[in-house]
């Protein structure tokens, strides 16, 4: 029976396991209260105090890093090398995104402080989705992560009646979309929940694990295992919105172009890390054990997810080639890169036949999360530097001679764009090979060769940008309206991160190597 | 006592009732109470078998003290009302730039 | 059967269709009537409608539409809390104290803001 708690529970529940993401909520809700109060003049107080409490979280957590998996809040919320490993990705996410911000705020006229509270809380959702270990605190992370997006995406909305200011209908355009299409995939979410709670009767991961087994067993007698497919499906159509797998990514690329610009950056890492995050813990955690026959097949699930794998690389890759605006090639790479990773999930669905793949595939998968976190995030940063202020200037055409008026940001996209690519020396190589082998190992051969031939296929488009900045000579260039000195180090601090995961290989893998999630 | 199939059954035919009503509303407005109806019947759904309890493969002892099902349900009332908040007023906002609900006639993002 | 479970119910409609379905009949064979055209006009004796009847209502009664929303939601929380507080004892009391906290938070932030100023 339920005991009830005491003063000592307290103490005794592990508050402090969650601490990192608790100190973010409540250092944001401060924030809230000091922004209101700060006089118009002192208003650029407001992201450094923002920037302040990412770094303060972002200690806490090195300080709370533990590789033993610890639970708080009833094994609702589980600490873990995963947790740390992936708040840390989540934390220099929207470190980066709140520096892209500030000017960016400031030269468009949105210059707010309701931004940066939202941006934080929706980093704090993901961190508390990436430390979910309950359905509950899955669908609550999830929603958490995303309404804030909902508003930032429409952010740079102002009432307006000049039918040329195409930035404001298109922000807000994105907005609706997202919040649209965001609802109806978190119903389904649920959905899926419902279905697994009631199949097993517990919405603890781990109980559900414990619980499939039985369920499966007296499968002739009783529609369980249906309930638990299903629900199953239902779960996976939900999270293949928030991680914009194909056939679920039809809002990727107008929300990726309509919304402004850091927040395109900081929602293609944050939300594909909540995302992945509780797709993995279910997949490995939760549901590993549903397979139709134990010991011989795979996990029942792992067919859709190699299916949805394989069409999300193939259509995310060729789409790109055909696009003519930077943020849309973006939106529809970041598609591809979530092709790559659910490589990673595919291969966890051979757990019952290959030994310890599980917890290779999600260390690949986190590798590459990493990886990408920092591409992307330094890909954007120099688009938003080339952005001018009406949201003009993000054409492909606008790379054109970037090399003859700024050599360090066409240095660095180049650098950005072999790292998307894949090129060895960078992290994206790592975050490849990872997933590839990790993929190999379970088998799944003919993923494996369509992931390969669609790398190859990526490197059309991103060495057009690179051909667009340094061989076509006679453009003057851009004038790169955007580049200040905070995108400066954000640039500077991505590349630092690419060439760190690519070449201090050993670095990251130490690190990830005390991932365990089974 | 009632079956516990035909709460289910009720609740699948919402969520198809508001799953239609989200493809093929053109209205902003309808198409949040479809949202909102999908978001009910996933209601229905948990309440339901938090009140039958066992699980259907009676894997475990019933237990009267797990009441994840009814948190559940809790937390989906607070969501589904911040989710419709945000909603109506991102709704609201495009109604004063578009002077229209309707999401095909906002246009400027072509895929 | 299961149904017999609803059996009341099913009473209650059928008493409460029979009710009102006499009452209207009522009206109808007892009362007089003559229609004719200016009778169903909207106004008998006013003016001809000019325009739709729906005004566009100002942007403030959203406003408060939508924090109401919130606020009135939030407070299921204290609803368990409020059945279990004896046993849940200061543990809940503080917990509870949090999330007030919390709400607090957001209240301040409203008001601050000037949401809650009708002009």
């Amino acid at each position: 029976m339920f005991e009830s708690p005491t003063l000592q529970t307290l103490t005794d529940y592990n508050i402090w396991i969650a601490l990192p993401a608790i100190a973010l909520a409540f250092g944001t809700m401060f924030l809230l209260v000091i922004d209101v109060f700060l006089p118009a003049n002192r208003k650029h107080w407001t992201p450094i105090l923002a920037l302040v409490g990412i770094g303060i979280s972002f200690l806490i957590n090195l300080f709370t890093y533990n590789p033993e998996q610890t639970s708080t809040f009833g094994g609702m919320f589980v600490a873990d090398a995963f947790t740390g490993f992936l708040n840390i990705v989540v934390l220099i996410t929207a470190f980066i995104s709140v520096l892209l911000s500030t000017d960016y705020l400031r030269r468009t006229e949105t210059n707010h402080g309701e931004y940066y509270i939202l941006l934080l809380l929706s980093a704090t959702g993901a961190m508390f989705m990436v430390g979910a270990n309950d359905l509950i605190v899955i669908f609550i992370g999830l929603e958490l992560l995303s309404i804030p997006l909902y508003i930032l995406s429409a952010f740079r909305v102002t009432y307006t009646d000049d039918r040329d200011a195409t930035f404001v209908l298109k922000s807000e355009e994105s907005g609706m979309k997202y919040f649209i299409l965001g609802a109806f995939s978190s119903a389904f979410l649920v959905y899926g929940s419902a279905l697994l709670f009631g199949a097993t009767g517990t919405t603890n991961l781990r109980e559900i694990f414990a619980a499939v087994g039985p369920i499966l067993e007296s499968s002739a007698e009783n529609s369980g295992a249906l309930l638990l497919l299903i629900g199953a499906a239902l779960s996976l159509v939900g999270l293949g919105f928030k991680i914009a797998a194909v056939p679920f990514h039809m809002w990727t690329p107008d929300v990726y172009e309509g919304a402004p610009t850091p927040i395109t950056a900081y929602m293609s890492v944050a939300a594909k890390v909540g995302g992945f995050a509780a797709l993995f813990r279910l997949m490995i955690v939760g549901l590993s054990g549903l397979t139709l026959d134990a010991g011989v097949d795979p996990a029942a699930w792992q067919g859709t997810i190699q299916v949805i794998a394989a069409v999300t690389l193939i259509l995310g890759n060729f789409v790109a080639l055909s696009q003519t605006n930077i943020k849309r090639m973006l939106a529809y790479s970041s598609i591809a890169h979530a092709g790559y990773i659910l490589m990673a999930v595919a291969a966890v669905g051979s757990a019952g036949l290959v030994p310890d793949i599980a917890n290779t595939a999600a260390q690949a998968g986190l590798v590459y999360l990493l990886a990408y976190a920092f591409t992307n995030l330094g890909a954007f940063a120099v688009v938003l530097a080339l952005e001018n202020n009406d949201g003009t200037g993000t054409e492909l055409s606008d790379f054109n001679g970037l090399y003859n008026s700024r050599p360090m940001l066409a240095l660095a996209m180049a650098l950005f764009m072999f790292s998307l690519t894949g090129i060895p020396l960078t992290a994206g190589f790592m975050g490849k090979w990872l997933v590839f082998s990790a993929a190999v190992q379970a088998g799944l051969i003919p993923l494996t060769i369509i992931g390969v031939l669609t790398s190859v296929i990526s490197a059309f488009y991103y060495v057009r940008v690179i051909v667009n900045m340094f061989l076509l000579t006679e453009d003057e260039g851009s004038p790169a309206v955007g580049e200040t000195a905070p995108v400066r180090y954000a640039v500077y601090a991505s590349m630092a991160g690419v060439l760190i995961v690519g070449i201090a290989v050993p670095l990251v893998t130490n690190l990830v190597n005390m991932v365990s999630l089974v | 006592m009632v079956p516990l199939s035909w709460y289910l059954i009720v609740s699948a035919a919402l969520f198809s009732i508001g799953v239609f009503g989200v493809l093929s509303r053109r209205n902003g407005v309808a198409v949040l109470m479809g949202i909102e109806l999908m978001l009910n019947a996933v209601n229905i759904n948990l309440v339901a078998f938090w009140r039958y309890n066992t699980t259907i493969a009676s894997v475990t002892e019933p237990v009267p003290s797990e009441l994840s099902g009814m948190v559940f349900a809790a937390f989906m009332f607070v969501v589904a009302a911040a989710e419709v908040a945000v909603g109506l007023a991102i709704i609201i906002t495009v109604y004063r730039n578009w002077r229209s609900v309707i999401p095909e006639e906002t246009d400027t993002l072509r895929g | 059967m299961t149904l017999q479970a609803f059996a009341p119910i099913g009473v209650l409609i059928i008493i409460a269709l029979i009710i009102g379905v006499i009452i209207l009949m009522i009206s109808r064979v007892f009362g007089p009537h003559n229609p004719s055209f200016r009778k169903n006009a909207p106004y008998e004796s006013g003016m001809k409608p000019i325009g739709p009847g729906t005004r566009r209502m100002p942007v403030k009664f959203y406003l408060v539409a939508v924090l109401f929303i919130i606020f009135d939601v939030e407070v299921i929380f204290f609803m368990p809390w409020a059945v279990a507080m004896r046993d849940l004892g200061v543990y809940g009391l503080i917990v509870m104290g949090v999330f007030t906290l919390i709400l607090v938070v957001g209240f301040i932030y409203e008001w601050k803001k000037g949401a809650l100023e009708w002009e």
